[in-house]
């Protein structure tokens, strides 16, 4: 565990009345990193962030923002926050001009930066045309923006955001994307989704959130380690073989039928039958025109965590 | 800090048309006050030259304007501060004032004074409109002071309970009801009892806004009346304060 770390977790738990949202949470982000938090609906993803930004008090565990402990000395800390909620908190009737320098102004930026601190934010999030319009009248995609806008207008060393590209299209979601990986350079950035795409895209760091309790933790090269060590083949083929004929290839382990000359061949880890199959596609004339070494895909890695997980637990109980 | 949102809250307010609509409505009745009590003076003034020590124009006519004000402040403010923290709760902005660098003292404090900005602005234009009587006469300032004074710790009082309010919810209507019942009740709870004087009716005659309010539209600024007004809002902004910070220990 590093003290540089600009959010740190220790021990967090948090009870809405018996119901236990957050168990043991514990978590690190330093500077210079994008640490997604991923998870499916009511994993505990947005109490955690809210919890980070100081908008929802902990039930037991520490956390610290930017080095300074946020329960402590909440307004020292939130300094150093920005903070986007699931649903961005924007006022309606405020062009986006008012409604951003009255965030900076929020945020204690001398009035004599408050101009460039202002420029910065609407150009790092293409809001530069849009200044004088009403937020209201903003469609989604522009007011995920001033979301963002007001999030990182005081350049504070912490950002956090809360599924910043929900509802967006996918222009603005690369957009956005390639906002969050410029952020890095000089934030340290955490954001939950359940998009795991965008993941892969913008995370240097994952940790996967179920039930309230933290049960992966990995950097996007381990993830995509994971992701290689798949255990089955797809293959098409114009004159389709017995299950009993592909089954009888060394090293297949398991047949499933697609239909139509679709086959999955499962077998061990590191053990491809992906040659054997392929000689015997020739010399039995299988007519074979595709194979495919099935990845894991992070969506599967996902799904074996969350159920074996709960398998686990049930055990446990 | 406090004062930027206080100014952020009052310029919010005058963007809906609900703020120009309450000042316009409020002006336009108060005038209709004004103008039968000075009718209603003209009528008598024959009769009440003759008498020695008689009601002058300041009682007949400023006391009179600013007695029925408060009720229709009763009104209005219920109106004014009901979105003042259950809208931004709805539309979940708080997380733009409870993520900044700002105590929850800062941010009650703040929306507190905004809304009180705007009453002051009513207030004002209140207090104006006696003063055109000079034309044709004098006041006695001395009580128009007093009654200007107690207006505006009335309408402070006003504010505190709806901030309080808009504090506990949020539904904006839930929180004007909620606020008109409140200050309703406060207003008349001296009516229970009244016919006895015990020590029961006294206790609840103290607890009457509408009592201290006539102490002071009588020109008598009596320091009791003025704290019971500053007590007043003191408790209900530490509640306002309370009741945000419970915001994040929800449970």
């Amino acid at each position: 565990m590093s003290d540089t770390a600009l959010i740190k977790l220790t021990n967090v738990y948090r009870y809405y009345g018996d119901t236990c949202a957050l168990h043991d949470v514990s978590l690190e982000v330093d500077k210079g990193e994008v640490l997604g938090l991923l998870g499916p609906n009511g994993a505990g993803k947005s109490t955690t962030l809210q919890i980070i930004s100081g908008n929802l008090a902990p039930s037991a565990g520490q956390v610290w923002v930017n080095g300074i402990d946020l329960l402590d000395k909440p307004k020292a800390a939130k300094a150093g926050l920005g903070y986007l909620p699931d649903q961005p908190p924007l006022y309606r009737e405020l062009t986006v001009d008012e409604f951003l320098t009255y965030c900076a102004r929020l945020n204690r930026i001398p009035v004599a930066q408050r101009r460039v601190a202002l420029d910065t934010a609407k150009q790092r999030c293409g809001l530069t045309e849009v200044g004088r319009r009403l937020i209201g009248n903003l469609s989604k995609g522009y007011q995920q923006r001033v979301g963002i806008a007001q999030a990182i207008i005081h350049s504070p060393p912490v950002v956090v955001l809360d599924e910043p590209t929900v509802g967006l299209d996918p222009l603005q979601m690369r957009e956005i994307r390639a906002l969050i990986r410029e952020l890095r350079r000089e934030h340290g950035v955490i954001l939950s989704t359940h998009i795991l795409p965008e993941v892969q895209a913008v995370c240097d760091r994952v940790q996967i959130i179920n039930r309230g309790k933290l049960v992966l933790n990995d950097t996007i090269e381990g993830l995509g380690r994971r992701m290689q060590h798949g255990s089955s083949l797809l293959i098409a083929v114009r004159q389709p073989p017995s299950e009993a004929q592909l089954a009888a290839v060394p090293g297949v382990e398991q047949v499933e039928s697609l239909g139509e000359g679709r086959f999955r061949l499962h077998h061990l880890l590191d053990r491809s039958p992906a040659e054997a199959v392929v000689e015997r596609a020739v010399s039995e004339a299988w007519g074979l025109y595709e194979l495919v070494p099935e990845r894991l895909s992070l969506e599967q890695i996902f799904v074996d965590i969350a159920t074996s997980d709960s398998a686990s637990s049930a055990e446990a109980a | 800090m406090i004062a930027h949102i206080a100014a952020q809250e009052f310029r919010r307010l005058f963007l809906s048309p609900l703020a120009w609509t309450v000042l316009a409505v409020v002006q336009f009745i108060i005038a209709y006050f004004f103008l039968s009590a000075v009718d209603n003076y003209l009528l008598w003034q024959p009769r009440l030259a003759a008498i020695e020590g008689a009601p002058g124009v300041t009682d007949l006519v400023v006391a009179q304007v600013y007695g029925s004000s408060s009720l229709l402040l009763l009104f209005a403010v219920p109106l004014m501060t009901m979105r003042v923290i259950s809208e931004e709760r709805r539309a979940q902005t708080l997380a733009v004032l409870f993520s900044a660098p700002l105590s929850m003292t800062e941010i009650v404090l703040g929306k507190y004074l905004g809304v009180l900005g705007f009453f002051l602005v009513q207030v004002a234009l209140i207090g104006v409109m006696p003063l055109s009587l000079l034309l044709g006469g004098g006041l006695d300032f001395g009580m128009y002071a007093a009654g200007l004074l107690g207006i505006t710790l009335l309408v402070a009082s006003f504010i505190a309970v709806g901030v309080f309010m808009s504090a506990l919810t949020a539904q904006p209507t839930i929180a004007a009801v909620s606020t008109f019942g409140i200050l309703l009740l406060l207003w008349i709870v001296d009516w229970a009892g009244q016919a006895r004087a015990d020590e029961m009716s006294g206790t609840l005659a103290h607890f009457s806004m509408l009592r201290h309010y006539e102490v002071l539209l009588k020109g008598v600024v009596n320091s009791a009346d003025v704290i019971y007004y500053l007590l007043f809002i003191v408790t209900f902004l530490i509640l306002s304060v309370r009741r945000l910070d419970a915001d994040r220990l929800q449970h």
